[in-house]
This record gives structure tokens, sequence and C-alpha cells, in this order.
């Protein structure tokens, strides 16, 4: 009955969607495409292998800060991974022991925070105590971000894995934490991956937890207890600048940030679907 | 004939509910003995109490007594890690571990409580694989994974890494429910064998297979556990007439 109808509007149907695809995709794409025209021009051999130059000196490049961007979000998933793993493991594994619910309730809250919240924090908790800005307090600040992402996505992980797996092992004469270690957490292992290199993703592209912690610098340092420079922060401080140099540099440095998490977020699907 | 477990009196609470309600049974030793009776009559919870399965579940409360040797395994002293290893157990699923290879998921046991000679590894594995009836099949692909076999094969390494660890006792809970047929009389005739080095407890849906396998029979009915005895008499003569409304199949 009606058959022509039917395809018809099936048809529109099926434009309609493409058409609400296209144009959410398009802001992205324009992005892309505009950091990429700005920013190509900015990427020659001095911009990976330089420190910056004063205003009005041509020729400086921002190699501490692409150092310390590495430097700096690696350690803070080795802290954000451990600690994520920790809370992401326990809720899974052993969903009745007690310090369960303070735990979820602090992953939620945590998770909630704005970003500039996690730098005030570590300003607090590491700078004052150190008495100055730290590459390891900038560390702190994007790990406490990582935390409820990574517990999160390795709950989840582990909550896919089948019950009986746990109780194979179990019923070997394992002890629990065994089973956890040995069985539970390499079985998800793909999962478990992914989770940490999103967040490594996400907290990659923060500025805001690192401008009072990390601080940034103009020279080349791998001092943990010094001021580190980091991409977002010299992103930050350039774009504004007045400098067109400056400018010119802070468009190369959103580039390349912007195709570092690219490749963090397709190693993460890859990683996903390896398994 | 040798007591190998006992459980007397036990019953076992989901919250308020009774699963098993005040069942006593005799355990042999190198006998196996099968757990019958329709869905949700309480075999599998009552087969889970034998090696502490129930653990894991708060909400789970257990009375009477398990004795394993004369000893209760309830007892406040006794951890459950090592009944588990003295009672071994294979699940309805085959459970292979989805990372390892074949002969990692047979010694599995062995090596994760520390044992790391690797001629007594070997020579354990090829023990396991030979007693479920899988060695010829799969000893020129040990190092291939475990889980692209296929579920018949799946289910007898999940035995063979169950017996690696030499248990004295091994409860089955359904087997082969989800096995072909010609798996199914696989392990049914591994089963056989399998009782000059352990003790079995099988719960099986399947009441032929009962027959066909076990020396003793229970029959359980609403967590009670209703008659039980040897396992030809159970299904020649038994003593309740609900007992033989069940195995003449006019319910369950």
């Amino acid at each position: 009955m009606n058959l022509r109808r039917r395809y018809l509007r099936d048809r529109l149907m099926m434009v309609g969607l493409a058409l609400g695809t296209l144009l959410v995709l398009l802001p992205l794409l324009f992005i892309l495409a505009h950091v990429f025209i700005e920013g190509i021009g900015a990427l020659n051999w001095n911009f990976f292998t330089k420190p910056p130059k004063p205003p009005g000196e041509s020729g400086g490049g921002m190699l501490p800060a692409i150092v310390g961007t590495f430097y700096i979000d690696l350690m803070a998933l080795a802290m954000g991974g451990l600690l994520g793993l920790g809370g992401g493991v326990l809720m899974a594994e052993y969903p009745d022991h007690p310090i369960n619910r303070p735990l979820r309730l602090v992953a939620n809250v945590l998770g909630g925070v704005p970003a500039i919240l996690m730098g005030l924090f570590a300003f607090v908790v590491v700078v004052e105590p150190l008495g100055g800005f730290s590459a390891f307090s900038g560390a702190v600040a994007l790990a406490v971000l990582m935390i409820p992402i990574i517990m999160r996505s390795t709950e989840e992980v582990l909550k896919l894995l089948p019950w009986e797996l746990r109780e194979a092992g179990l019923a070997l004469g394992l002890p629990r934490w065994r089973v956890t270690l040995s069985l539970i957490l390499p079985a998800a292992k793909g999962g478990i991956i992914t989770g940490l290199l999103l967040a490594l993703a996400r907290a990659a592209g923060e500025a805001a937890p690192l401008l009072f912690t990390a601080f940034g610098n103009q020279f080349l340092s791998f001092d943990p207890l010094g001021p580190m420079d980091s991409l977002p922060l010299k992103i930050y401080v350039y774009a504004i600048s007045p400098y067109e140099d400056w400018v010119k540099q802070a468009w190369g440095a959103a580039l390349l940030l912007a195709l570092l998490l690219m490749l963090t977020n397709f190693l993460a699907r890859r990683a996903m679907r390896k398994r | 004939m040798e007591l190998r477990m006992e459980t007397r009196d036990l019953s076992i609470y989901y919250g308020t509910n009774a699963g098993v309600k005040g069942v006593s049974l005799p355990i042999y030793d190198h006998r196996i003995t099968a757990l019958i009776g329709p869905s949700g009559c309480g075999k599998t919870t009552y087969l889970r109490a034998l090696n502490r399965m129930h653990d894991l579940n708060p909400i789970v409360r257990i009375e009477g007594d398990v004795l394993l040797d004369g000893e209760s395994i309830y007892a406040p002293k006794v951890d459950p890690v090592v009944i588990r290893r003295r009672v071994g157990m294979v699940f309805q699923r085959p459970t292979p571990f989805p990372t390892m290879s074949i002969f990692d998921n047979v010694v599995a046991g062995l090596r994760l409580i520390g044992v790391k000679d690797r001629r007594r590894l070997a020579q354990a594995a090829e023990r396991a694989l030979d007693q479920a009836a899988l060695w010829e099949e799969v000893k020129d692909r040990l190092r291939q994974p475990a889980a692209g076999l296929s579920g018949g094969q799946q289910q007898r390494i999940s035995i063979a890494r169950a017996l690696a660890v030499e248990p004295e006792v091994l409860l089955m809970d359904e087997p082969t429910s989800a096995l072909d047929p010609i798996s199914t009389q696989a392990i049914e005739d591994l089963l056989v064998r399998l009782k000059e080095q352990v003790t079995v407890v099988i719960v099986t849906h399947n009441m032929q297979q009962a027959a066909r396998v076990s020396d003793y029979t229970a029959f359980f009915l609403n967590g009670e556990m209703i008659e039980f005895g040897p396992t030809e008499k159970i299904f020649t003569n038994p003593a309740d007439e609900r007992t033989e409304a069940y195995i003449t199949g006019r319910f369950g």
C-alpha cells in the first residue's frame, strides 16, 4: 500500500540525516582547515629545534614547549594512570568494598570540576609548599584531571568481561588480587590503554591547569621542580601577544597540538580494536 | 566406601529467600555424584557452596556445614583459597582465559601460584590435557590462542585447567549444556575415567547423562533434597513419588 510514497519518505529522511551530519561536521572541518592553513607556514626546522627569541627578533622556535608538553603529560599520565587504574579496578572488581561509595562520589565530582580549578588545587597543594612554579605541579594538575576519566573507562571495560572469567580463576585456587592482576587486567588491556590515551589526549590540550603551575619557560628545561613550558601555554601567551611573529607561531603550535591529539586518538582507537 | 565430602543440614539464603533448605548429603571418594532436578531447584546453588564460591556475593548467607575430609570448610580460620585449590570447579560455559595460549591456559593455575619449573609445567600440561582427552587434538598447537578452539575443545581446556592443579574434588556445573552431542560424549567418557584421580560432583539438566555417568544421584526440588541413593536405584526404583514423576518426565 502506497509503496512509492514510503520509498519517497525514506529517501527524504536519508537526505535530512546526511544534511544534519554535514552541518555537525562542517565547523570541525572548518576549524581544522583554518588551523592548518594558518599554522603550516610556521612549521619549519627552527620551530622544532630552537628556543623562542625575544619579540622583534625572528627565527625562534618551540623546542622548550614541545619537550615540556611530552615531559609534563607523560609525568601526569604516570601519576593519573596509576591512581585512576587503581580506582577503576576497585570500583569494578570490589563493588562491595566500603571505600567504593566515597570513591565513586569523588570520581563524579572531580569529573565535573573545571580544569582551571585543577590548576588552583595544584597551586595550593604543590606550588605553595614547594615555593615555586614547577613542571611537577603542572603534572599533578593534569593528573587530577585525568583520574576520573581513567577511573570510569577502566571500570567500564572491566565490567564488560564475563563474570565467569573471575570465577574460573578463583576456582583454580587463586587469590582475588592474583585473578585481577594476572587474568582480568590482561584480558582488558586494549580497552584500558584506550582509556589512558583518551584521558591523555583530553589533558594534553588544556592550558588552564598549567597557567599557575608549570607556568611556562623561555628556556629548555628538564628540571621537574622548575617552571617548564608547554604547547597549550605557548598558544595562550603567543596568541594574545601583539607581535605578528608570535601570533604566527601560536598557529603553528596549535596545528602541532591538534596533530598530536589526533594521533593519540587514532592510537587509542587502534588499541581498542586490537584487544 | 569412604566419605570425601559431606554437607550437614546445609541451607543457603539469598537475602531472606532460601535457595537450599537443610540439605544433608554424603559425597563418596572416587565416585561421581550427580545432582538433578528442574531449573531453580537449588542444585547449582548447592554445588557452589562446596568450594565457597558464594563468598563473593555478600547477600548470600550459609547455615549448616560443609565438611571436607571431616573438617568444616566454613570454619573461621579456613582460607577459601586453600579450599578452592582442593575443590576445583568447571562451569557451564567454557571459560578459556582469552589472552592466553592453550598451554598457558592449562598451566595458569600452577603458574600463578608460583610454579616456574618449565619441565614440571610441561609435564603437568600434557598429563592434564591427556586426562581431558584433548592431548592428541592440540599437541601440535599448544602455543596458539585457546580462544580459537571449538566450544567442546574449550570446555575440555577448562577441565584440563582445573585438573592441572590436582584437586581432590571436581565440581561440574552443567559442563555439557552448551555443547554438541559429540563433545558431550567426549566429556562423559572422560568423566568416567577421571574417577581414578578425583571425586566428581556434577550438576546436570540431562537425566540420561546422570544415569550414564554417575554412581550416586541426588534429586533436588524447590531447594530441598528429595532423594539420594545409588544412581541405579534412583532411576529404576525411586522411593519418592516426586522423584519418579521427574525422572519419568512428568514435570521439569
